[in-house]
């Protein structure tokens, strides 16, 4: 079978917590080893010399939009934006049309992902039918064909008498809830964070007490049942600070962060740029300083994208009609790189783990290491080469970036899935 | 001189000289509407559209007015009567406007931040006649020229803007431009309709009426609307009048020659009692033909401010 030899790389695996100038050679869709001066025969060969090999990236929050929704992404597109962007394995939401709220849906997406997709793809299913709030949705039975976690993401299970009944029938299938914080009343319509800079555009203030109180509530009602909560994408200083609460006391809590929401702050809104539309929304400096330390700590486990691909219709809009969201997938990496390592804010071992061990941690997946006998799921990153990001260059149908145009090294250059190459320096491999 | 900027979004973005220059170009437009022949051929072959998306028979005409006594052609578009209902997107009106062959488009539109949308996407520049909750210039020109016809300066004065600041786009652009000018302002309303960390544009913020007008030289008492009852913000329009009215007695507390202001249109009942709406210290009329005067300006100088006769 094949092999492929990656010739002198720095390995970094913070799952066996490994920082090493190595060689790793795959054999058969696996890691066979990883050693110094590996001779193999019949293996391709790459010199990575001066690059990081690092297991591929897993991001358990995106949205591929299919079915139903797929004039904005696709399965196929979005799993090579994905790929592009040094990730291996990703989660698509539920929040398609229809719902994916059902086994059928769960088993649709996993087809489709095996059809056309390029990358591992463990689907999420819905909490509530049609994502409504009102009834359970099949839980178990999406469990058993696949479905790693529930979420009614956009659409928080407002009631809480329902949201508890989720959380305890949840306990059947062991996985998590993932719960997008929001008490959608009090967001009121908002169009971002409320302060400053929501009075001086005149948009509707989304206040930080909308996410917080829900935080707050689905800690509680983690407490009362026992089950297992997943925090997307925290936005403020406070819902960090009770979710590091909440772990100290031995809930079973897992929280995770956006790029966007660790490197931008409401004043990226200021030109009403409908780009930096975002739910929850871009907040302030001292909460972007916050959801660093807690990512640091532990108290956020782990990076998630949610890669929101929108048309360009969708955005090119009047601000508060316009879409919340970021495509994400192929701008994660190398902005956090750029942004966090380069500038000593976190080492390259924990955005790699935040990026890949810890996700595939909470959500049990398959991946996340390279120690031997995984699934050879590899990024090679190149820590040097400078690059603009050029949204007109993605492979998602999401143009819809806030950092079109910045520039940032920490690319990811080679993207290995089950052994084989599926991306090499940008381009996708068909 | 004329405009910097391609647009005219607010006055956050002018300079306090170019403030100065509209407010200055008015006096003499403000002589041109006073003669026998309103017209002056600055303007002669422009073409100026109005583009509202909200209905304002007050603005829209007083634009429509400035542009034809400047001798501009004029074009007006509904736009809640038309496009908008098609599905066409702001900037393709925009552009539209544009290749027939529209110079400046003013534009009127419920939400904040539609002029800059708009302005983006075409050549033809953009003035903004209200955006939402966001800004309204020309109404913090108007009342910037009318406050500076009757005091004199408008520098060191104590101005209370008195209300619904939360909802309110004329409170926003006044404190932009009341500032740049050297005027202190000062926001007065119930905390449910003001908005959050309003102080610092520059702006001290009062819940009490009377320590908000306590020696204040100008009050600019702005519309309550229904709707924001209705929507809980306050209880009833009942306790809102008590704690905020204009009333004649708590004006007592202002200077003497105080000026009391109001964008229109008044709800005479509610937040301005007759009494004081009618009295000589209120400008509410002097501020409508003030109106047309600082567009006029305003036109005139986005319009390379030449052949003014």
């Amino acid at each position: 079978m094949s092999k492929l030899l990656l010739k002198g790389g720095r390995i970094v695996d913070p799952a066996q917590n490994i920082d090493i100038i190595a060689d790793l050679l795959v054999e058969d869709g696996k890691i066979a080893a990883v050693a110094e001066a590996i001779t193999a025969d019949a293996a391709a060969e790459k010199d990575v010399s001066g690059l990081i090999v690092a297991p591929g990236l897993v991001d358990i929050h995106c949205h591929l939009r299919e079915p139903g929704q797929e004039r904005k992404e696709t399965i196929a597109t979005g799993t090579r934006a994905a790929a592009a962007g040094g990730f291996t394995t990703v989660m698509p939401m539920p929040n398609t049309s229809p719902v994916a709220d059902n086994p059928a849906a769960i088993m649709y997406v996993k087809d489709r992902a095996k059809d056309t997709g390029v990358v591992h793809v463990y689907p999420i299913g819905a909490i509530t039918k049609g994502s409504n709030g009102k009834e359970l949705a099949e839980m178990s039975a999406m469990a058993e064909v696949g479905a790693r976690a529930f979420s009614d993401d956009g659409r928080p299970v407002a009631s809480s008498r329902m949201m508890r009944l989720a959380m305890e029938y949840s306990l059947i299938t062991k996985l998590p809830l993932i719960a997008h914080e929001e008490d959608l009343l009090l967001v009121d319509d908002g169009d971002m964070n409320e302060g400053y800079m929501s009075t001086v555009l005149g948009l509707k203030g989304n206040p930080k007490a909308a996410e917080e109180t829900m935080i707050a509530r689905d800690i509680i009602l983690a407490r009362l049942t026992g089950a297992r909560l997943h925090v997307a994408h925290v936005s403020t200083k406070h819902g960090a600070a009770m979710i590091r609460e909440a772990k100290e006391e031995g809930l079973k809590i897992t929280a995770e962060v956006t790029p966007h929401h660790l490197t931008l702050t409401e004043e990226a809104v200021k030109n009403y740029d409908t780009n930096t539309k975002v739910n929850p929304p871009l907040r302030t400096p001292e909460d972007v300083e916050a959801l660093l330390q807690a990512l640091k700590d532990g108290t956020i486990d782990c990076v998630a994208t949610d890669h929101a691909p929108h048309t360009i219709e969708d955005k090119v809009i009047e601000y508060h009609f316009a879409a919340n969201g970021i495509s994400g997938f192929e701008t994660a990496l190398p902005l956090l790189y750029t942004r966090l390592v380069k500038t000593g804010k976190l080492t390259l071992n924990q955005l790699i783990d935040s990026m890949s061990a810890a996700p595939a941690r909470i959500m049990n997946l398959p991946a996340g290491s390279l120690a031997v006998g995984c699934n050879a799921d590899i990024v090679v990153i190149d820590p040097a080469g400078e690059k603009a990001v050029d949204c007109e260059a993605f492979y998602s149908k999401g143009k819809n970036t806030p950092f079109d145009g910045e520039v940032l090294t920490g690319w990811p250059v080679l993207t290995v899935v089950d052994g084989v190459i599926v991306m090499e320096n940008g381009e996708i491999k068909e | 001189m004329a405009i910097r900027t391609k647009d005219l979004i607010d006055l956050e973005f002018l300079s306090a000289a170019e403030i100065q220059e509209i407010l200055d170009t008015a006096k003499p437009m403000k002589e041109v509407m006073g003669r026998d022949i309103k017209t002056v051929p600055a303007l002669r072959g422009k073409t100026v559209a109005t583009l509202f998306y909200e209905n304002s028979t007050r603005t829209r005409l007083s634009f429509e007015l400035a542009a034809k006594y400047l001798s501009a052609g004029t074009c007006n578009i509904s736009a809640s009567a038309s496009s908008v209902k098609k599905g066409e997107s702001l900037q393709d009106t925009g552009r539209t406007l544009e290749a027939m062959g529209t110079d400046i488009i003013v534009i009127r539109h419920n939400m904040s931040g539609a002029p800059k949308l708009l302005g983006e996407g075409v050549k033809a520049r953009v003035i903004n006649a209200g955006d939402g909750t966001h800004a309204h210039p020309t109404q913090a020109l108007l009342d910037m020229f009318t406050i500076k016809e009757r005091k004199g300066r408008i520098e060191g004065l104590t101005v209370t803007i008195l209300g619904d600041i939360l909802h309110s786009r004329v409170a926003r652009s006044n404190i932009w431009g009341l500032t740049k000018l050297g005027a202190r302002v000062r926001l007065c309303g119930p905390p449910t309709l003001m908005p959050k960390e309003v102080e610092k544009m520059g702006a001290e913020v009062f819940y009490d009426i009377d320590e908000a007008l306590n020696g204040a030289d100008v009050v600019n008492v702005l519309r309550i609307q229904l709707e924001r009852q209705e929507k809980g913000l306050f209880p009833t329009i009942e306790e809102y009048a008590k704690n905020y009215a204009m009333t004649e007695e708590r004006l007592k507390r202002a200077k003497k020659d105080v000026l009391v202001q109001h964008p229109g249109p008044m709800n005479r009942s509610i937040e301005i009692p007759t009494a004081v709406a009618d009295s000589a210290q209120c400008s509410v009329e002097e501020q409508v033909t003030n109106g047309v005067a600082c567009r006029m300006a305003l036109l005139y100088l986005m319009c390379g401010g030449e052949n003014l006769v």
